[in-house]
């Protein structure tokens, strides 16, 4: 059974139907991509798998598990972790607090062992602090931690969001528009990260990008999507020769 | 590696070392020129409201600071705590040795407020937005209003509780607890001795401020300045928001009780009028001059605050008028760019070149991208 198996979800918003059969099927360590003109639903198809939407049809199973419109904790904790299109990091602390927040449900203790600093609240975080900085080893950005992390340049800041949604140890893990805003020498460098991500923690990893070089170099499966409807599905070199992707891509809004 | 995360810690022992070490400093002065009879009596009746209000500030400045909501009823659970504190104060605590008697007021001078606290918080909280300032203010004014129509009082028959005075009548004899408008008044004090009552409050900030501080440094603080920085990201790493808010909501309406008692014992009177937004808006004036998220900046502000009025009582014509200007001041020095640069190259200087920043090439190509990345942002 497929780690992650998605069948008919669709939902609608007021009138729109925004997303409609869409169906996608994950195994663990392997990489797929989800692409598709501006607007086709991407990022709502995303929403919808992280829980921050309710899918209107449809189903989403994780693992043996049913998360089917289940809140956004339920989903965390069930192993799906994303990064946003526009950076959300929690600006005003610490690199290394970004991470640690980010293990909110994996190592846990209650509020009054933080306030008696006993020694679970200790014990804790120090095994927190731990495994903070080895995943910010990682990325090459351990040396920062002590950074507020608005002062992150802006590609560090993207590995920090990749680094905090794998501190929370996803099986899955969903990334949106990781390459977006990156210069070429970034976006290289990211390609060879998110390989590692994949390779290192043997997870499964869906991306959204418009940077088409890097989809198509970076992933094994893809899935275009326009007007909330799939067009296409397989792999890069087939996808990219498929007559509607090509229609969609220059028949809709360019980017 | 490891040092680096010890780093992080550091800063936060700062915060830990700089804060009771200023509580300690304020203590022992007071205390050494109390001991040399030193203050006068308006100095000594302003030992208390200083450490009443510190309490108010650290505790509104959990939710106003470090959450992120703004809350402008923070008087109300000052007067609920009060309340709850002096009725039992006066009637059932009457017979107790005080030190028993004094720990149990507080005790339920903080439940009291904790329960208004979940009282509105619970509906109110799980919303985004700014719906809690609205309705704490709305509450604020409710609960006032309130409290100076009702009548409590004990006798032989049990306990009466009206809302209009026509229908409230006790045994001749028999003392009522609340009288509608009316202040409740002849609250004996802490202690007949002025700086036992002081250290009385000494100890609540104390507490106050190191749960305020240990709850930040762990990994609820984490949850809750997580929401305030990024709600969507928040709830996306699976932190439940509602649940965060509440606890910084309701830990700082019980403080907020345990200020209102100290508070009314030392005045030995409970006017609910005084209660009112003004006094919300006083405590969080004192939270924005200290600084959001700042626990020493919040009891600086609030000592000063409470210190400058007084201070300026002989100049009364102005008195307004130069509270204001210190205001305005403060907020300059706080804020005003210029002012900031100035106090990061003292700070800068005071802790030699460890202090790193990024590098400004770096910089200037992420303003770029983030430029024309805000461009792109469409779905």
């Amino acid at each position: 059974m497929a780690l992650l198996e998605v069948t008919n979800l669709g939902i609608s918003f007021g009138g729109l139907q925004a997303v409609s059969g869409f169906e996608l099927e994950i195994e663990s360590g392997h990489l797929y991509g989800l692409i598709g003109p501006n607007g086709a639903g991407k990022t709502t198809a995303f929403n919808m798998l992280t829980g921050m939407y309710v899918p209107s049809q449809g189903n989403i199973v994780l693992d043996g598990v049913d998360i089917t419109g289940k809140s956004p904790e339920f989903i965390s904790k069930a192993g799906i972790a994303r990064t946003f299109q526009n950076i959300r990091l929690f600006k005003g602390m610490s690199v290394l607090d970004n991470v640690k927040v980010g293990m909110h449900n994996r190592v846990t203790y209650s509020m009054w062992h933080g306030i008696f600093r006993d020694g679970v609240f200790r014990d804790r975080e120090r095994q927190m602090d731990k495994k903070a900085m080895d995943l910010l080893d990682v990325f090459g950005i351990a040396d920062k931690a002590d950074y507020v992390a608005s002062q992150l340049p802006y590609g560090e800041q993207r590995k920090l969001e990749i680094c905090r949604a794998l501190a929370s140890d996803p099986k899955l893990l969903l990334l949106d528009e990781p390459a977006a805003g990156m210069n070429p020498n970034e976006t290289l460098e990211l390609r060879e990260t998110v390989r590692k991500v994949r390779d290192d923690f043997n997870i499964a990893i869906l991306l959204i990008e418009h940077d088409m070089k890097f989809v198509m170099g970076i992933c094994e499966e893809i899935t275009v999507l326009e007007y909330g409807k799939i067009i296409a599905h397989g792999d890069p070199e087939s996808v990219s020769n498929d007559p509607r992707v090509i229609a969609a891509y220059l028949g809709g809004d360019d980017d | 590696m490891a040092k680096k995360g010890g780093n992080n810690r550091k800063k936060s022992t700062r915060t830990y070392i700089f804060s009771f070490a200023l509580i300690l400093v304020f203590w022992a002065v007071v205390e050494i020129l109390g001991h040399m009879n030193m203050l006068s009596s308006k100095m000594l009746g302003l030992l208390i409201p200083i450490c009443a209000y510190a309490i108010m500030a650290v505790s509104l400045n959990l939710v106003v600071g470090f959450l992120g909501e703004l809350s402008l009823g923070h008087a109300a659970f000052m007067l609920a705590g009060a309340t709850a504190g002096v009725v039992f104060y006066n009637s059932a605590g009457l017979n107790m040795p005080q030190v028993l008697r004094v720990i149990i007021t507080l005790v339920i001078g903080a439940a009291a407020a904790g329960l208004f606290g979940v009282i509105v918080g619970v509906p109110v909280l799980r919303f985004s937005g700014d719906y809690l300032a609205i309705v704490t203010l709305a509450f604020c004014q409710i609960l006032k209003n309130v409290l100076s129509t009702t009548y409590l009082g004990v006798d032989s028959a049990g306990i009466h509780l009206a809302f209009d005075q026509g229908s409230f009548r006790l045994e001749p004899g028999a003392k009522p607890l609340i009288k509608g408008a009316q202040p409740i008044s002849g609250i004996n004090k802490i202690s007949p001795d002025m700086m036992v009552s002081f250290t009385v409050g000494i100890v609540l900030l104390i507490l106050t401020v190191a749960f305020v501080l240990n709850l930040m440094n762990s990994r609820a603080g984490r949850a809750i300045t997580a929401i305030r920085d990024d709600e969507i990201a928040a709830k996306s790493i699976g932190i439940n928001l509602t649940r965060y808010k509440l606890m910084a909501f309701i830990s700082s309406a019980v403080f907020a009780g345990l200020a209102g008692v100290i508070y009314v014992l030392n005045l030995s009177t409970l006017d609910f009028k005084k209660y009112d937004y003004n006094l919300s808006i006083n405590v969080l004036v004192m939270v924005v001059l200290g600084g959001m998220g700042n626990v020493p900046g919040s009891i600086i502000a609030a000592a000063l605050l409470t210190f400058l009025p007084e201070l300026l009582r002989n100049f009364s014509q102005y008195r307004m008028f130069i509270y204001s200007i210190v205001l305005i001041v403060i907020m300059l020095f706080n804020q005003a760019p210029a002012f900031v640069q100035l106090r990061q190259r003292l700070t800068a200087k005071i802790r030699g070149k460890n202090a790193q920043e990024p590098e400004g090439g770096e910089k200037a190509d992420t303003e770029f991208f983030e430029a024309k990345k805000q461009g792109k942002e469409d779905e």
